[in-house]
């Protein structure tokens, strides 16, 4: 089941750029939350300051809280213990290229020493199941390697992948941002069935896919949040200028 | 308009010499690269074949106006040198690669080591000998198995730390960042995601630093020393191929120089063999469609 995230005061620097203003958000448990905005406007430095990912990069900063039900993973948690309970799918898929398809999805178990062959099998099924991807994998799951799907194939098991540990929340980077049309609509699909179980955030360029997709959106702009509402008042009924201009594609 | 289609068909004419031309310019490169290699294996088999037989792999070295003998302490001796190598030059450089590529970014030490490596390789193999000499040997007041495989391990390593270094940069970022994202810590990131994918790569280079140093003589002439016996013991006087073909070549009898060539036709048919194994070995969990 998912939890809520409370983020407040959210700062983020690269270096001395700073990123990320001052952003406050409360995401609901078991939805689908979008985040859309221009191209650099701080929606992917955001996501990635929700598992600590950011800090992986030597110069990356990120300073204010955020609370995963009722942790906070920035003052009660290791960053590997918070991206355990975090899943992530990142724009292009990135698949262990020495590995199997099975080995694959269960990487996140058995890289942290998990070995029960009989669970790990039942693990595997049922993240295939729940990616769709089990009925075109199912015949050479450890024959094939994983890089050897195509794209779309690929960020299914990607996505497989991040539900084997199990998640609380899944985020996603765009997702369907290097794939093809069908592709990506398999991959709405899939988020869609996913949402009841699993609290997402996705961010997205595609302003379609938003809508399809979530029911509460986040508009950012220059690292700061303009505007977070119910996905319709942000696509009909805006409330702020700037959020309006960039939905009805005067910039960005 | 008839100018211009000229123009156009002499451009194509003149792309297509050029063409030819650096293509052909390749293969010509290609043929004087591989043309020594082959030259030196047909003259080793020309001159090497007549001497190899039965008594050249199972008998010691006969003694002087005894005609007869073989190199078989040689090449046991060898293989025990290059295992002994093998055994701390790869772990150690893989070690430093690792530490370079993962943990080392930016920071002045691994500057430092990267630098101390790349000296390292260019230190004159003989250097390395009177080094482990005066180190090892002197201490010890005797030659020995060990500073022999000490000497050629530590002319491993450079090449090994290097590559490894080199291998592990060209796994992409995205690959960790997956294993990061799943809440695999960073050492098992390393062992079981940065590592395997770059292995192939990694293997390369330990293999071109094997095949390097078991031709060499010079280290080895004073530390293994050589030997005209059997010895087991590593810290006893151990025989190498490339000493006792040194020895054989240098020497004034023409059966001796005969034995020259076919012990280092043995040498070179030793590395071959061994890279061979260690790629087929190496390649044996391969997947379908994998890079």
């Amino acid at each position: 089941m998912g939890v809520d995230i409370r983020v407040e005061n959210l700062n983020a620097w690269y270096g001395q750029t700073h990123t990320l203003h001052d952003v406050s958000l409360h995401i609901p448990a078991n939805h689908a939350t979008a985040l859309i905005g221009p191209s650099g406007c701080g929606k992917s430095t955001f996501v990635r300051c929700l598992n600590r990912m950011h800090e992986t990069n030597p110069i990356a900063r990120a300073e204010g809280s955020v609370r995963m039900g009722d942790v906070d993973i920035y003052k009660d948690a290791s960053p590997v213990e918070i991206r355990r309970r975090v899943g992530m799918v990142f724009q292009r898929p990135n698949p262990f290229p020495t590995m199997s398809i099975y080995d694959n999805v269960a990487s996140g178990l058995k890289l942290n020493g998990f070995r029960k062959k009989r669970i790990l099998d039942e693990v595997v099924e049922r993240s295939l199941k729940q990616a769709a991807l089990w009925e075109e994998v199912k015949d050479d799951l450890r024959k094939k390697s994983g890089a050897s799907l195509s794209g779309g194939q690929q960020q299914r098991m990607c996505i497989a992948r991040a539900l084997a540990v199990d998640p609380e929340v899944l985020l996603m980077d765009e997702p369907a941002s290097a794939l093809d049309p069908v592709s990506t609509s398999k991959i709405e699909d899939l988020i869609f069935q996913l949402k009841s179980e699993y609290t997402i955030v996705i961010v997205t360029h595609n302003m379609q896919q938003a809508a399809r997709v979530a029911e509460r959106t986040g508009f950012f702009l220059n690292g700061k949040l303009v505007e977070f509402d119910a996905t319709h008042k942000i696509f009909t009924n805006p409330s702020d200028k700037r959020t309006e201009d960039y939905i009805t594609g005067r910039f960005g | 308009m008839n100018f211009q289609s000229k123009s156009m068909r002499l451009n194509t004419a003149w792309r297509s010499a050029a063409n030819y031309l650096v293509s052909g310019l390749s293969i010509l490169a290609t043929v004087l690269v591989i043309l020594p290699l082959l030259a030196i294996l047909f003259y080793l088999l020309y001159k090497g074949t007549s001497s190899l037989n039965w008594a050249f792999f199972t008998h010691i070295p006969a003694p002087v106006g005894e005609s007869g003998g073989g190199m078989a302490n040689s090449i046991v001796g060898s293989g025990i040198i290059l295992l002994l190598a093998s055994l701390m030059g790869v772990p150690i450089g893989i070690a430093a690669g690792v530490y370079l590529a993962e943990f080392g970014r930016g920071r002045p030490f691994a500057t430092a080591v990267r630098f101390t490596a790349d000296v390292l390789n260019g230190v004159p193999s003989i250097v390395m000998g009177i080094a482990i000499y005066s180190l090892i040997v002197m201490q010890q007041k005797h030659f020995s198995a060990l500073a022999g495989g000490v000497a050629l391990a530590i002319m491993m390593v450079p090449t090994i730390t290097r590559t490894t270094e080199e291998m592990l940069a060209t796994v992409p970022h995205a690959v960790r960042e997956a294993a990061f994202g799943l809440g695999i810590p960073k050492w098992r990131t390393v062992l079981s995601i940065s590592l395997r994918t770059a292995s192939p790569g990694i293997i390369t280079g330990c293999m071109l630093a094997f095949a390097r140093v078991a031709g060499e003589t010079a280290p080895l002439l004073f530390t293994a020393f050589g030997n005209e016996f059997w010895s087991f013991d590593l810290n006893q006087p151990i025989a190498a191929l490339p000493l006792q073909i040194y020895k054989y070549a240098i020497s004034p009898y023409d059966e001796w120089h005969r034995l020259a060539w076919a012990g280092a036709l043995v040498l070179i048919a030793m590395i071959m063999v061994s890279v061979t194994l260690v790629r087929i070995f190496a390649n044996r969990g391969a997947l379908k469609g994998g890079n």
